[in-house]
């Protein structure tokens, strides 16, 4: 038999992968080179989505630069914003309201929420699970209706403001959300019973895409990924910004760094995330959304970087000032970007269809790997 | 933190340090960076390498690399500068501390045009491979690429 094989002819083939994912169509492919099935490298062809949003931050006055933010993480528009806002509030040492300040609670959580609804349907989509897209999508379109109601839009929201929010929430807004929260439980029941109580997604997941901790973190894995390694590293906790000291809630955390953790630990963030989002409604005092700020923000030549918990990990706005009317220099250090620089190394030594697995678990967008 | 700054300089003679306004900050020379980097991930904890990006200083004719460290799990943070010349922007690659520089080095280089020496795979990652020019640099014009020259 051992001589039979050694006479067939064997050879490393190249393949583009991909689309497959449904936030990569057209903007990512994989060049994987395969042994038969297993995947021997991985290499990330990325830059058709690149904007050069870093270069037009240069030609844009701070406020002017806000709706940039929303197309970077396109389905968490809602945190991109805040963590832009936050960073010149920080260089320029403003105040916020308070009633500002619960509301961007509100509607970051939100965006997180609707930001790993994005990830659990398209991952069981991404295994034919066709079925279980349905109901993650359906409470997805009520944030995005919450969203609406308030600033307009749904998707890229530009609803942050130095100094507070753009608007108020109208009166429809709290029972809505309380509507909603309360429909949350029986959604999660839902998706447990079609996707993470099924065998069949089970046998894909689990002990795929393996990641210890310590490589994790060498390799700059942040967010739901890096605490599904068995790290309850979280910077709302880690480095609370805003008003996240306020809040009581969980850092849910997993220990098998496999993609089936990766996907079960965003249903236990879901439901911390309402958690929050039930105090801040139960807090949140009246009064003015705005600060009083200057109508041309100049911040005091300097710099500053500022990072918050994004929704996929930890999102970083190094900014530096020269005491002008525009940013100087403006990098955003994207979860997605480091995250899918790690993907070659969780896949590597995995199987073809497993590649697949791996690239829903980590949840990446595009617009926040370009930029 | 003022301690920690201390002690550095002790142990690298060409650190200098500073509080800034978010979080201290060192300026390390380049021949010193690995050294450094390593002393901080190995022995002070900052095990995370949380950003690395370049900001051009045209007018003061240099290159400023940034890297932001953070202490997993304890949550201080930390700023390394390494001043370059704009001419020959050159500095040690971290890949051997930690793989997540390989693609924020590479789009350092990519878009600011800083060599990273030791770095095993350093071509251009967001722009096409035959793009000229370096477009984060502040005297990049716009009509230097392929595409609508003149």
């Amino acid at each position: 038999m051992a001589a039979v094989e050694k006479d067939l002819m064997t050879q490393e083939i190249e393949i583009n992968m991909g689309p497959q994912h449904p936030s990569t169509h057209g903007v990512y492919r994989a060049l994987l080179t395969l042994d038969g099935e297993k995947v021997v490298k991985v290499e990330n062809i990325i830059g058709y989505l690149h904007r050069g949003i870093e270069k037009l931050a240069e030609d844009r006055t701070y406020t002017q630069f806000i709706p940039y933010t929303d197309r970077l993480d396109y389905l968490a528009g809602m945190l991109n914003n805040l963590g832009y806002v936050q960073t010149v509030e920080k260089l320029m040492g403003v105040e916020v309201p308070e009633r500002a300040e619960y509301l961007r609670i509100i509607m970051a959580e939100l965006s997180r929420i609707a930001s790993h609804l994005i990830m659990i349907a398209s991952m069981a989509l991404d295994l034919s699970g066709w079925t279980a897209w349905f109901p993650p999508f359906r409470e997805r379109e009520r944030i995005l209706d919450l969203f609406e109601m308030t600033c307009g839009s749904r998707l890229t929201v530009s609803y942050m403001r130095i100094g507070g929010v753009a608007a108020d929430i109208p009166p429809a807004f709290l029972p809505n959300l309380e509507a909603f929260l309360n429909d949350l439980p029986q959604m999660i029941d839902e998706v447990n019973g079609l996707i993470t109580g099924n065998e069949i997604f089970q046998a894909r997941c689990r002990g795929v895409g393996k990641i210890d901790l310590e490589t994790a973190l060498a390799y700059g894995i942040t967010g739901p990924n890096l605490r599904a390694c068995g790290l309850p590293f979280d910077l709302r906790k880690a480095r609370p910004y805003g008003i996240y000291d306020r809040f009581e809630f969980d850092i849910p955390v997993l220990n098998n760094g496999d993609s089936y953790d990766r996907f079960v630990i965003r249903l236990l963030e879901i439901e911390q995330s309402a958690r929050i989002i039930r105090q801040a409604m139960a807090g949140l005092p009246d009064g003015p959304v705005m600060a009083k700020v200057p109508r041309v923000i100049k911040p005091p030549k300097g710099e500053v970087y500022h990072q918050i918990e994004g929704a996929k990990g930890i999102l970083g706005y190094y900014l530096v000032s020269d005491g002008g009317n525009k940013p100087y220099r403006l990098h955003i250090h994207s979860p997605s970007f480091v995250n899918l620089g790690a993907l070659p190394k969780i896949s590597e030594g995995g199987n073809i269809q497993d590649f697949v697995v791996n690239i829903a678990s980590i949840d990446i967008v595009l617009g926040e790997v370009d930029r | 933190m003022n301690k920690l700054i201390e002690e550095l300089k002790g142990l690298f003679p060409g650190v200098q340090g500073e509080e800034g306004i978010d979080m201290p900050t060192l300026v390390v020379p380049a021949d010193q960076l690995l050294a450094l980097m390593e002393e901080l991930k190995q022995r002070r904890g900052f095990n995370f390498l949380s950003d690395l990006t370049a900001v051009d200083f045209k007018a003061e004719d240099r290159i400023e690399m940034v890297y932001h460290l953070l202490a997993v799990p304890g949550g201080e943070a930390l700023r390394v500068k390494v001043n370059l010349s704009r001419h020959e922007a050159e500095v040690p690659s971290l890949t051997s501390l930690w793989p997540a520089a390989d693609v924020q080095e590479r789009e350092a280089y990519d878009l600011m045009g800083v060599v990273f020496k030791g770095h095993p795979n350093l071509k251009r990652i967001l722009c096409p491979d035959d793009f000229e020019g370096h477009p984060l640099r502040k005297d990049f014009k716009l009509n230097s690429g392929k595409e609508g020259g003149e």
